[in-house]
């Protein structure tokens, strides 16, 4: 029998059953389209989380105070030695040749007013360079010079929302705002960027670093952020800043330092595992479309047994009827593949349309792998039934015993 | 005339329940190119398993069973399926027509097996039909077909392949007494063309019609009109 041939006579019995073939093919289509979904909601994240590191800039080490280390006793724990970072450990930094632009970060946050409108806000004080490493841009002003940030000026930085809600439509730039009991002249507009890892940049006011300093009455740096100059070799930067850092602690190693590549790669790796995991739960339903068929190709096999008697009285052989049965699982999966995959880009799509903030991206290998999935559990779940027809005796079977 | 079919000490036994029941007892027979044979008994005589044991549906327990020059005890599933494809043609009473095809296409399907090409398989059907008056029918589906018009249906099946050796079972059961004889016609015009057509029939008058007949009682063959054997039997012949 030719293979043409035998998929337009299991063609044929699939248009007969019609009502059987559509509810089989939304089996397999429901568990197509749920693995599609599903990874397609890891993969979303995945890529909403690298967007997210990608908007801070890239090639950037970010310095902390305190070293996370194990100590002593038979139970592990974590132990902090906590020692400030000071402008001047930035300061010192900026003299590494690989490092482009330094930014030392203070953040508290205090009450900012203008007239009778106040609020609390994020408040950071930083240079120009924190503008640069974090990838931020102005809608309106300028930025610090580095005259402003050593002479402490009273000047800030706001971020849009905040920009709203003190000055309304009115022309925010050279206004004056309080921050605490200070004032402070409005000297650039943040670009509306939305949140950045937790960071609400629309919603925050930024002020020279000396300033902070000043204000929060606290030397301490919450971070220092980095931005290397292209093609370091990170891991060498990195053991250059500990070396500087310690130098200046009194040979005391008190700093942890993260790498954004570092923590992107990790959280790729959560992220791909996870990613994998929904995809392997999602296709249970698969499994669950596979016991379908096979119940479905059982009642098939014994309500054709004539016909599987008569194919056999007149020259089929036990494995050309093994493959007609195989056949049309294969077709009807087919039909559930396209109808799923179908469905599963087209929810993709629609939910895309309606909340672009988060998109549902579906990863190839996710429509590759449950395609595959689908033809391979489909093919062994109706492997027995359709070697129980190809075992059936002609005789018996035209009687339909 | 070859001898196309040797049957030598052929038994054959069902197990009903726990009981073993002798269908077929020490079958001796031989068949040559060309004849045509009933096989008449009352039900439960063993005919259509002996029609069985020769159409290859079914396996003998012990004897042998050469058919066109081939031992066929110790051929495996697939040789069987082959040379029953191949050499023989296959009439039903009750037609075996699968319902959702075209009567072309239900005629075909042997062809289809063998892999043989879409244009030719049409050929060949196509001839066939007109040669049964049934060449309007093409594309009609068994429900669209007369009692007769199906058995001719059945019979283009039986004869796509040109088989030599043609078994038909009870082909007139199911049909009316004109359509029966118009289907005994044609297999009787096939016999002429030098088909070896074995029948199994109850219809005595049917059965008279043959060159060769041959009566069954208890498996055993009490009386064949080719051999002028007569055995003696408890049962009467019904």
């Amino acid at each position: 029998m030719k293979w043409r041939d035998s998929w337009r006579y299991s063609a044929q019995v699939l248009l007969r059953h019609k009502a059987r073939t559509v509810l089989l093919s939304f089996a397999v289509a429901i568990g197509v389209s749920s693995v599609l979904l599903l990874t397609s909601v890891g993969e979303g994240a995945r890529h909403y989380v690298s967007s997210e590191f990608a908007s801070l800039g890239s090639d950037i080490l970010i310095i902390l105070p305190g070293k996370k280390e194990t100590s002593g006793g038979s139970i592990p724990f974590y132990s902090t030695t906590p020692r400030d970072l000071t402008i001047e450990d930035a300061q010192a930094i900026t003299h590494l040749s690989s490092v482009k632009s330094v930014a030392p970060v203070i953040l508290g946050t205090a009450l900012v007013s203008h007239q009778n409108k106040s609020r609390e806000v994020i408040t950071i004080g930083s240079t120009q360079d924190f503008l640069n490493v974090r990838n931020l841009s102005l809608t309106q002003g300028r930025g610090f010079s580095q005259k402003s940030v050593d002479l402490a000026e009273s000047i800030c930085i706001i971020g849009s929302q905040l920009k709203n809600d003190l000055f309304g439509r009115h022309n925010a730039m050279g206004q004056w705002l309080k921050i605490a009991d200070r004032r402070y002249r409005v000297v650039g507009i943040l670009e509306e960027r939305g949140e950045s890892l937790g960071l609400d940049m629309r919603d925050m006011v930024i002020i020279p670093i000396r300033s902070a300093e000043s204000l929060f009455n606290s030397p301490a740096l919450f971070r220092i952020l980095i931005g290397l100059k292209p093609r370091q070799d990170e891991q060498l930067v990195k053991q250059r800043i500990l070396t500087l850092i310690k130098k200046r602690h009194d040979d005391e190693e008190d700093i942890t330092i993260i790498s954004q590549n570092a923590m992107m790669s990790s959280f790729d790796r959560i992220s791909n595992f996870l990613t994998v995991a929904i995809g392997v739960i999602a296709s249970i339903s698969l499994v669950v479309a596979g016991f379908l068929i096979m119940n479905v190709s059982y009642i098939s096999v014994s309500k054709r047994q004539q016909e599987i008697g008569l194919l056999k009285a007149i020259g089929a052989t036990a494995n050309e009827v093994r493959i007609i049965f195989l056949t049309e699982s294969a077709l009807l999966i087919c039909f559930g593949v396209c109808l799923g995959l179908a469905t599963g880009y087209t929810l993709a799509a629609l939910f895309n349309q309606f909340i672009p903030s988060f998109m549902l991206i579906i990863p190839w290998w996710a429509a590759l792998a449950s395609g595959l999935m689908s033809f391979i559990i489909g093919l062994l779940f109706t492997w027995l039934p359709a070697a129980k027809a190809a075992g059936q005796d002609p005789v018996s079977a035209m009687r339909g015993n | 005339m070859t001898k196309q079919i040797t049957l030598s000490h052929v038994d054959k036994t069902y197990i009903v329940g726990e009981k073993p029941l002798h269908v077929l007892n020490d079958i001796n027979l031989s068949i040559k190119e060309g004849e045509y044979i009933s096989i008449m008994g009352p039900s439960g005589s063993g005919k259509s398993t002996l029609l069985n044991m020769i159409g290859l549906l079914d396996r003998i327990d012990s004897g042998s069973l050469v058919l066109e020059n081939t031992e066929t005890t110790a051929l495996t599933e697939e040789q069987r399926a082959k040379l029953r494809r191949n050499s023989l043609g296959f009439i039903f009473q009750n037609f075996q027509l699968i319902s959702r095809l075209t009567a072309l296409e239900n005629a075909e399907l042997p062809l289809v097996l063998a892999g043989i090409d879409t244009s030719k398989r049409a050929e060949i059907v196509t001839k066939l039909f007109e040669s049964l008056g049934l060449a309007e029918r093409l594309q009609h589906l068994p429900k669209q077909l007369s009692g007769g018009q199906l058995q001719r249906v059945a019979i283009a099946r039986a004869m796509v392949m040109s088989p030599k050796i043609l078994l038909a079972d009870e082909p007139t059961g199911n049909l009316d007494q004109k359509s029966g004889k118009d289907v005994v016609a044609v297999l009787e015009q096939l016999n002429l063309q030098g088909i070896t057509l074995i029948m199994v029939t109850h219809d005595h008058e049917l059965g008279a019609r043959a060159n060769r007949q041959l009566k069954m009682v208890d498996g055993v063959i009490v009386c064949d009109s080719g051999t002028s054997i007569e055995k003696d039997t408890k049962n009467e012949v019904a």
